[in-house]
């Protein structure tokens, strides 16, 4: 524009009071997120009061959640959303960073590869983005995951997973119905369908922050592990996934704190019976599906109960989170062999 | 510049026009608005009475929200709604929170049946020991001598019964529990009744539609759900034993039958936890609106009262269609009377 004639000129009265307003706009708005939760806490734990006064910590060790008898307790509910919990992140881990090295290494590259060589094109210039575009597709779809809505994870779980596993699941408990896991037979919702379910949910974070992970792993790393010889097999294991174990661990901490709060899908799918069980195939229930259950209809004095349960389930998944942290500052320092 | 900076005027200028317009079509319609919250079970009926009520009568906007039965009376206690809703009607206690009282009508009906997961057997029969020992959990297998004895000709799997309640506190399960309650000493000593109960067996879910889904997808199910779901669904339902030994299948003529045998005191609070007609369905159930006694507008009082007048004289013909039970007419003439308690306070603007 015709205005500017000079590059250099000392900020304006309105560039300075702007930029102050920008500054002060920022800080207030972190300060902000941190009073939010801070706010959310105090909040509940004043609703929370009258109970945690009245129950105390029988609350947390007694398993009957009796309105008509006036017990409460979520011993069950923190034992499925614990059991559901790690479960969940077992599988999840093992397919999520699974997924990631897959997407990172390149074997995508080499299958493309060689299905072009079956045309004989493998070299026109054409293909030469083709591998990544694919690990972008992949890695996009695997993405797409998170888009869905828990609730239809849930329909999804109660139509399709529970008639799909039953057959097995009955057959398992009749041979094998002396292992406890196995020790009942899945009649709809249970342990496994819940665990499965959940599983896929977190997946995707797992697999994202893992696969940003793996890809920052500087080149050279895996270069001198190929050239000292070792086979591609020792260098994923030996090398690159302890490089990558801060990221990695990252996401599977977030995968948890995800898994430990569902809420819809595992209502509809961990059967919400308060009872603590070993067996895969029994119903259980979880801290975020009494909360969603039972709050509507709830009278006054439930509702603080509640508000109780909602606090317990905030301080599990801090702990949590902090263990995580705790092991993450012990271990990378080990893990990170090579800088 | 010139040119941007005038852009930029002429759109402020054109926003503020809009606002100006929409305000100014907001005011112009001026019109009286009631609120409702509560009960989800009644709550298509309700709208469709609602929704025909203020499409034939001007400047009438009536809101419903289907919060559930507990929302409805903390909606009532806390005055932020005209009008509230319950299944469970509402306790004493919680009446006399609202200064001014408040009066409950029983609107409409409905019954709760058994549906269940059997494959093969339809027109199943369930005596009064055989459904109390199924919720407490004591009936294990379908193949039980208790309830052999009344299928003669069915065959009846060595399954196990797979039993699903409410994992959701609900109206639902306070009649049912009600009822459970008035045929098994057991069941009135534990779980006894509750919105929620501490059932003693059984996976729970969420809903009427959860309850229907798990049913129909576990081989050997068996749920309570309310009948006009399950009409809609077309669900198998159990025929069950009542109070005079007859096995009697869930039908509006039935619940009608159970629901004649009401005796309504003043505040028109009355539960039929057990009817002793001979052709009565044993588990069916008023739905109350609970309105306040005084209302302080002159113009929302007057459409409460016409509206409630519509809902029970022509709105009950909706009922049937939507799978509800009809009051019978001595309890609509009660509910056309009981409408006259409610007046206009002194202070009224």
């Amino acid at each position: 524009m015709a205005e500017a004639k000079t590059i250099s000129q000392a900020p304006s009265g309105l560039q300075r009071a702007s930029d102050r307003v920008f500054r002060g706009l920022c800080y207030s708005f972190a300060w902000l997120s941190v009073l939010a939760v801070v706010f959310i806490v105090l909040r509940i734990a004043f609703a929370a009061a009258p109970a945690v006064r009245q129950y105390g910590l029988g609350f947390l060790t007694t398993r009957t959640w009796d309105p008509n008898q006036d017990q409460y307790g979520i011993l069950p509910e923190i034992w499925g959303t614990m059991y559901t919990s790690v479960l969940a992140l077992g599988i999840g881990t093992a397919f999520g960073v699974a997924a990631a090295v897959f997407l990172s290494e390149g074997y995508l590259g080499e299958f493309a590869f060689s299905v072009l060589k079956v045309f004989h094109v493998e070299f026109h210039p054409f293909w030469g983005k083709l591998p990544e575009r694919l690990e972008q597709v992949l890695k996009n779809l695997i993405e797409l995951l998170a888009a869905i809505p828990s609730v239809v994870y849930g329909l999804w779980g109660l139509f399709v997973i529970i008639p799909l596993i039953r057959p097995a699941c009955n057959w398992l408990h009749l041979k094998m119905g002396w292992f406890a896991p196995f020790g009942t037979d899945l009649s709809g919702p249970g342990v496994l369908p819940a665990v499965l379910v959940l599983s896929i949910m977190i997946l995707p974070t797992i697999t994202a922050i893992s696969r940003d992970a793996l890809v920052s792993v500087p080149p050279k790393l895996r270069m001198a592990a190929y050239g000292l010889g070792a086979t591609p097999w020792e260098t994923i294991l030996a090398v690159i996934l302890p490089t990558a174990a801060r990221g990695i661990v990252g996401g599977i901490l977030l995968a948890f704190g995800r898994a430990l709060g569902e809420t819809m899908a595992l209502a509809m799918l961990v059967g919400n019976a308060n009872s603590i069980t070993i067996s895969l195939f029994s119903p259980a229930n979880t801290l975020a599906a009494l909360l969603a259950n039972t709050f509507p209809e709830a009278q006054a004095k439930e509702v603080g109960i509640l508000m109780y349960a909602a606090l317990v389930l905030l301080g599990i998944t801090l702990v949590v989170n902090m263990i995580g942290a705790f092991i993450l500052q012990r271990a990378s320092a080990g893990l990170e062999g090579a800088k | 510049m010139k040119t941007r900076r005038m852009s930029l005027t002429a759109s402020i200028v054109i926003i503020a026009a809009t606002f100006v317009a929409c305000s100014g079509n907001k005011t112009s319609s001026e019109g009286v608005k009631l609120q409702g919250a509560g009960a989800s079970f009644p709550a298509p009926l309700y709208q469709k009475w609602f929704k025909s009520y203020s499409a034939s009568h001007d400047g009438v906007q009536i809101d419903y929200q289907s919060i559930g039965s507990g929302g409805g009376v903390k909606s009532v206690i806390d005055k932020t709604v005209d009008f509230g809703a319950s299944d469970a009607a509402m306790s004493d206690e919680d009446m006399a929170k609202v200064d001014g009282g408040v009066q409950l009508l029983p609107m409409t009906a409905g019954c709760i049946v058994l549906t269940y997961n059997l494959k093969g057997v339809t027109g199943l029969k369930l005596s009064r020991a055989a459904y109390a020992g199924i919720f407490l959990g004591k009936v294990k297998k379908w193949n039980d001598p208790l309830i052999k004895k009344d299928n003669a000709g069915v065959t009846l799997p060595d399954q196990p019964i797979n039993v699903v309640v409410r994992a959701d506190g609900s109206g639902t399960t306070f009649v049912f529990t009600k009822h459970l309650s008035a045929i098994s000493p057991d069941f009135a000593k534990n779980p006894g009744v509750n919105k929620l109960p501490n059932w003693p067996t059984g996976t729970r879910s969420k809903g009427n539609e959860g309850v229907t889904a798990s049913v129909m997808m576990t081989p050997g199910a068996i749920g309570y759900i309310e009948y006009g779901y399950a009409k809609s669904q077309n669900l198998p339902m159990a025929s069950l034993e009542n109070k005079s030994g007859d096995f009697v299948e869930p039908s509006t003529s039935s619940a009608q039958a159970a629901l004649a045998t009401a005796q309504f005191p003043d505040n028109l609070i009355a539960w039929v936890s057990d009817p002793e007609a001979k052709d009565a369905y044993p588990i069916a159930t008023y739905t109350w609106l609970i309105c306040y006694k005084q209302y302080k507008d002159k113009a929302k009082f007057q459409l409460l009262q016409n509206l409630l007048t519509y809902c029970v004289t022509d709105g009950q013909n909706d009922s049937d269609a939507l799978g509800y039970i009809p009051l019978p007419q001595a309890v609509a003439d009660k509910d056309k009377a009981a409408i006259q308690n409610i007046t206009l306070a002194p202070n009224a603007t």
